[in-house]
């Protein structure tokens, strides 16, 4: 392995693109910051490239280590680590990041420079989220991450932008607090921030049950779980494409992969023992929420909703503790990155031309834009869940784990074959199938060049993935077993 | 792994893509000889593997590794054995025949390369599904023909019929698609393994394991994993109650009614049955709830074929039966029967669908078959083709439909599990209504009095088969009827002989000559079904001069002497009839109020809960009363930072990066100074 510290690349260089662009950037050099700042995406997904090439998928430790003091008072360091539990997530942001700023190449034309430096500096600071193995500096970047969203909303949103930002920032950042208690504690306890020796640290169950509950507000927030899902559909409504992009496809995740990272290996005992009340937690956002997104009249607000039921099946996999199931919810995390953040730029693409996000202003778009259509088409059926995408393959492997688990609960599982196709397909068919609805309908135009390009990739990952999912779950294997290993052997001292 | 296995499987997926991404550089002709091209390698390939098997080369094995979870291996790859190979046959020829139909019936159409493109994308994932080794390639095929069923649906996507009704085929699928899910979910399970042959051999092992679904009461595993995978099989094959999908899929264009939703899609579950013969083997229970399942569609699904005037929607019904004869034949452990009338059946009912197109053609796009009559003189193959394909379907003795219609009949008289006395009463009935609304519609259209060039007719419930509505469709007044061209009628004399033939020269062979026996399982002792009726084989000409003591036989006469006397004779009874049985006839006419039913009860109350739970539970609780306090404190709050708004570009940045100096300072600095 190269000594060339990739993790801390793949952090910086988005960062010191984005301050680079706030201090050097105006409106008057528009074209040349959108430029620096596809440069500083495409250089931030480059250096992430020895992940997928040098990972070695046999191992289940951490790879790409750095580790150097930071707080020596605390006895906090700067140590990063990736293995097959977050190892995706860092290329996903690194590429997703690259999508948004191509995303916001036309439709952002004031405060470009601002906007741009938002997501590079967002996009390093999620990088820190997923390498991070030090629980002190886990939480500055967690923490850190609210700012340039809030900003992202608060600035580039639509007319009800600042109550969307403030629930926004309000709801993560209450939820957060308990988890900086639960860090403190667990330092007092071992002695030590490194998320490492957390795992193996001796806890009683009640301890346990109070870390895991801690965690839980948290990270279910920012999942977001059922019901403490609202801010969600309020914030995608307001925030712009590229903010709907990234909060879908990675912000969503940061919670998940807290779950993974603390709660279950640090707290075994008190995850099983909580199993049937986040499986049902779980399960409701995957019916109720499925309910719910179907009656939406907003596209943005349907789609966040069918993000929360997606998000749904991630939670699921996890507590049913078995390869199925947990591999399902990586995979589900993965996937939905990609359609979720397509299914947002799509909304985008028509919001750009006819600043609606309604569905009853459309109707018969395929007759003007049949190109769009078409990709829209791939989307939504990826995020209905059908095979050859990769929508598929998270929903599979979670409803086969769930019905391995217990019969019921694969069962209820299962009906999202039903929920999500249902709102998907009656939203597609309302937007795109039927008769010009309007002159305004009328008059579209097909997606540009850029729009083109940049939707194709996504659907060609969309489908690649679905095809042949191995590369994935190649990585992600030999950590899941050591996760399940680790969770299935008690803790309790 | 044979060179011509990949041929047949991806060469359509070839033709499909080079049409569908590249239709407007290559032009009609170009996306149309590409296609058929594929689809032609594919038949060629599939007939030379079938002559491959029968050689006793059988195949078992992997194309690569999708993923591996668990040790759990998923793979993608082929099984080639007898029953593969005559389902890759029938798909493969129904498919080159409807291709090169596809040529003069949507010759006009400015879809045409869209079309093309999803006719070979569906071949190809009906190739995929029934060559799959693997239940996860069969999930994948059967989801991917859903797909592309949808698409074809909506084909005219501006007509808000056609785009209800893709949408409620998907939906509706998709509620079979949940059992069978869980049904794959339970094999994986229990069985560890995704794998057919592992499936199939551990099987056994497994009959007497129970599961308490209900605390305290143990069922059977094989019975809910059967059962689960045959509510599958209700979706895609159109079972009672899941059936109410596949009259509506007829506002997609007829060549697809005739690939799709006739001859192979939709035999999609009745092939999967055949296939998984290893487990329903094993359970009583289900396959009573096969039989009686099938039974009820062939019987009331025939009944409603009766009062249907959209000559496609005949058809339609027509289908829906037959599909339920198909289903009695796999409750009564008949599987190879089951496959041989979907075989006869894939012919003789392309068949019928791509007359009646032909003939819509002819009529200017009218379907409604009160405003026809007297065909026969204006459109001779047509009709000629059509009489073929209404005594195969009617089962006369020496034509396809009879040898496999017969031996279902016989397969349900023979059968014991539970429903086999219904079954057999419902498929026995059903000769006698199948004969009578196929000689009606055939009467009503080929013979008697010439109905059409009449300027106001009511077509009320009649359809346009083509996009533009606006335009002006039926015969006007001094038109006649023609006959469609030879890309149109050979395809139909292509079919026909067949829908006479094939029959007659298979059943010894393949039912009775050990051609299914290493493939499908039957346990002889309890379902003695097969080994009664092959006791009683003594070859194809002696089971049709003996039909003539069957009741089948008379019945069938009956139904056409019926039909014949109703729509010939005394044109004036059916509206007696109708008049005096409203009740009857308004629920038949409303097909039993299923589709109200599913409207107000399911759909709408989906609808009903949704906005519930949105505005009462998010927005009324959620939102109004939890977050109601937070709220306040949010109001606060804002107050406080309000003085921080100023709403300049200025401060905003500069709040930004003090935020992000914050940050820079708080990661870095300690880095530095240790």
């Amino acid at each position: 392995m190269s000594s060339f510290p990739t993790l801390s690349a793949a952090i910086w260089i988005p960062i010191l693109f984005g301050v680079a662009l706030l201090v050097l950037g105006k409106d008057r050099n528009a074209p040349m910051v959108r430029v620096v700042a596809l440069v500083g995406a495409l250089l931030g997904l480059l250096v992430t490239l020895p992940l997928f090439t040098e990972f070695d998928r046999a191992a289940s430790t951490m790879q790409f280590v750095e580790k150097t003091g930071w707080i020596d008072m605390l006895g906090a360091n700067y140590h990063l680590g990736v293995d097959g539990l977050s190892v995706w997530f860092v290329i996903l942001t690194a590429f997703i990041t690259v999508i948004v700023v191509i995303a916001g190449w036309e439709s952002i034309t004031e405060r470009v420079a601002q906007y741009m430096a938002s997501f590079l500096i967002l996009s390093g600071v999620m990088v820190g989220v997923f390498s991070a193995l030090d629980g002190l500096l886990f939480y500055v970047f967690f923490e850190a991450t609210l700012i340039p969203m809030y900003i992202i909303i608060g600035i580039w949103g639509g007319p009800n932008r600042v109550y969307a930002a403030f629930k926004f920032f309000l709801y993560t950042l209450l939820g957060s607090l308990l988890t900086l208690v639960a860090l403190v504690w667990l330092y007092l306890e071992s002695g030590s921030f490194s998320i490492l020796d957390w795992h193996m640290l001796p806890l009683s169950l009640e301890a346990q049950i109070m870390i895991f509950v801690a965690f839980l507000v948290a990270f279910a927030v920012k999942v977001p779980m059922w019901p403490v899902h609202t801010w969600l559909p309020d914030a995608h409504v307001e925030a712009p494409t590229g903010g709907s992009v990234v909060l879908a496809a990675i912000m969503l995740k940061l919670g998940a992969y807290g779950f993974l990272r603390f709660s279950l290996p640090i707290a075994p005992d008190a995850s099983h023992e909580l199993a049937g009340f986040m499986i049902t937690l779980s399960l409701i956002a995957v019916v109720y929420i499925g309910l719910v997104a179907l009656v939406q009249t907003d596209m943005k607000k349907l789609v966040a909703y069918s993000s929360i039921a997606h998000m749904g099946f991630v939670t699921l996999g996890f507590f049913i503790f078995n390869q199925m199931g947990v591999q399902g919810a990586i995979v589900q995390m993965i996937s939905h990155g990609f359609v979720s953040g397509a299914m947002f730029l799509c909304i985008g693409v028509l919001y750009d031309r006819l600043h609606s996000r309604n569905i009853a202003d459309y109707g018969g778009v395929v007759n003007s834009m049949p190109k769009f259509a078409a990709l829209f088409m791939l989307f939504s059926m990826a995020n209905a869940g059908l095979p050859a995408t990769s929508g598929f393959i998270g929903e599979f492997f979670v409803i086969l784990g769930a019905v391995q688990y217990n019969f019921w609960i694969g069962l209820i599982a299962a009906s999202a074959l039903i929920w999500g196709a249902a709102y998907s397909l009656w939203m597609y068919k309302r937007v795109i199938f039927g008769a010009v609805a309007n002159d305004k309908v009328a008059k579209l135009q097909d997606v540009s060049r850029r729009e083109f390009w940049m939707l194709t990739v996504l659907a060609a990952l969309v489908i690649g993935m679905g095809v042949y999912p191995k590369p994935v779950t190649d990585m992600t294997e030999a950590s899941i077993d050591a996760l399940l290993k680790h969770v299935s052997v008690s803790k309790i001292k | 792994m044979k060179t011509a296995y990949l041929l047949a499987a991806f060469a359509p997926l070839v033709g499909a893509i080079l049409a569908g991404l590249f239709g407007r550089q290559i032009g009609r002709a170009g996306a149309h000889t590409v296609t058929i091209a594929g689809v032609a390698i594919s038949f060629a390939a599939s007939l030379w593997t079938l002559f491959d098997v029968l050689q006793g080369n059988t195949f078992n094995g992997t194309l690569y590794q999708w993923a591996s979870v668990g040790g759990v291996n998923l793979e993608v790859g082929f099984l080639i054995d007898t029953l593969t190979a005559t389902m890759m046959c029938v798909v493969t020829s129904v498919s080159l025949m409807v291709h090169v139909y596809t040529i003069g019936y949507m010759a006009e159409d400015p879809g045409y390369q869209r079309f093309f493109s999803y006719i070979s994308l569906f071949t190809f994932s009906m190739m995929m599904l029934v060559m799959a080794n693997n239940f996860l390639q069969l999930f994948f095929g059967w989801e991917a023909v859903g797909l592309v069923s949808y698409l074809l649906i909506g084909f005219w996507y501006t007509r808000p019929t056609a785009i209800h009704a893709n949408l409620k085929a998907f939906l509706v699928n998709r509620v079979g698609d949940f059992g069978f899910i869980l049904g794959i979910g339970l094999v994986l399970a229990h069985f560890g393994s995704l794998d057919y042959a592992q499936t199939f051999a551990a099987a056994p092992g497994l009959a007497d394991r129970t599961i308490e679904l209900i605390p305290g009461s143990p069922w059977s595993l094989l019975t809910v994993a059967c059962i689960c995978l045959f509510i599958g099989a209700m979706g895609k094959s159109a079972q009672f109650p899941l059936h109410v999908w596949l009259p509506d899929s007829m506002e997609g264009p007829t060549p697809i009614s005739a690939l799709i939703h006739a001859a192979t899609m939709v035999t999609a579950g009745i092939f999967m049955v055949a296939r998984m013969s290893p487990l329903f083997e094993l359970s009583d229970t289900a396959l009573g709830f096969v039989i009686t399942i099938g039974a009820i569609t062939a019987l009331f699904m025939g009944f409603l074929g009766i009062v249907q005037n959209d000559i496609k929607r005949v058809v339609a019904y027509s289908t829906l039966s037959q599909l339920g004869y198909m289903t009695v034949a796999l409750g009564a452990s008949a599987y190879g029967v089951a496959i041989f009338h979907l075989m006869t059946h894939a012919f003789f009912k392309a068949l019928l669908f791509l007359a009646a197109g032909s003939v819509i053609i002819g009529m200017h796009h009218d379907q409604d078959i009160r405003n026809m009559g007297g065909l026969r003189k204006y459109m001779p193959i047509t009709w000629i083709t059509s009489l073929i394909g209404s005594l195969a379907l009617i089962g006369t003795p020496f034509f396809s439909g009879f040898y496999s219609k017969d031996l279902i009949i016989e397969a349900a008289r023979f059968s014991n599990v539970p429903g086999a006395g219904f079954a057999y009463f419902a498929v026995l009935a059903g000769v006698f209504v199948t004969a009578f609304y196929s000689f009606r519609m055939y009467f009503l259209v080929f013979h008697g009095e010439e109905r059409w060039g009449k300027a106001a007719h009511g077509h009320d419930a009649a359809h346009d088969d083509h996009g533009h509505d606006e335009h002006h469709h039926g015969l006007a007044p001094g038109q006649k009827p023609h006959e469609s061209p030879a890309v149109i009628t050979v395809p139909l004399i292509l079919l026909a002989i067949p829908s006479a033939i094939i029959g007659l020269l298979t059943v010894g062979p393949m039912l009775f000559g050990g051609f299914f026996d290493d493939v499908i399982a039957v346990d002889a002792a309890r379902h003695p079904a097969m080994a009664e009726i092959a006791s009683r084989f003594h070859g194809w000409f002696a089971l049709a001069t003996h039909s003539v003591v069957t009741p089948a036989f008379w019945l069938a006469l009956a139904g056409v002497g019926s039909a014949w006397y109703c729509y010939m004779v005394n044109p004036k009874l059916p509206a007696a009839i109708k008049a005096s049985a409203g009740g009857i006839y308004r629920l038949l006419d409303n097909k039993y109020y299923l589709d109200r039913f599913n409207e107000v009860v399911f759909a709408g109350g989906a609808r009903l809960l949704g906005r519930g739970l949105w505005k009462g539970g998010d927005q009324g609780l959620i939102d109004g009363i939890a977050i109601n306090g937070s709220a306040k404190l949010v109001g606060w709050f804002s107050g406080v930072l309000r003085l921080a708004q100023t709403g300049r570009l200025n401060s905003y940045a500069i709040t930004m990066i003090a935020g992000v100096a914050l940050l820079l300072l708080f990661v870095v600095l300690p880095l530095l100074r240790g």
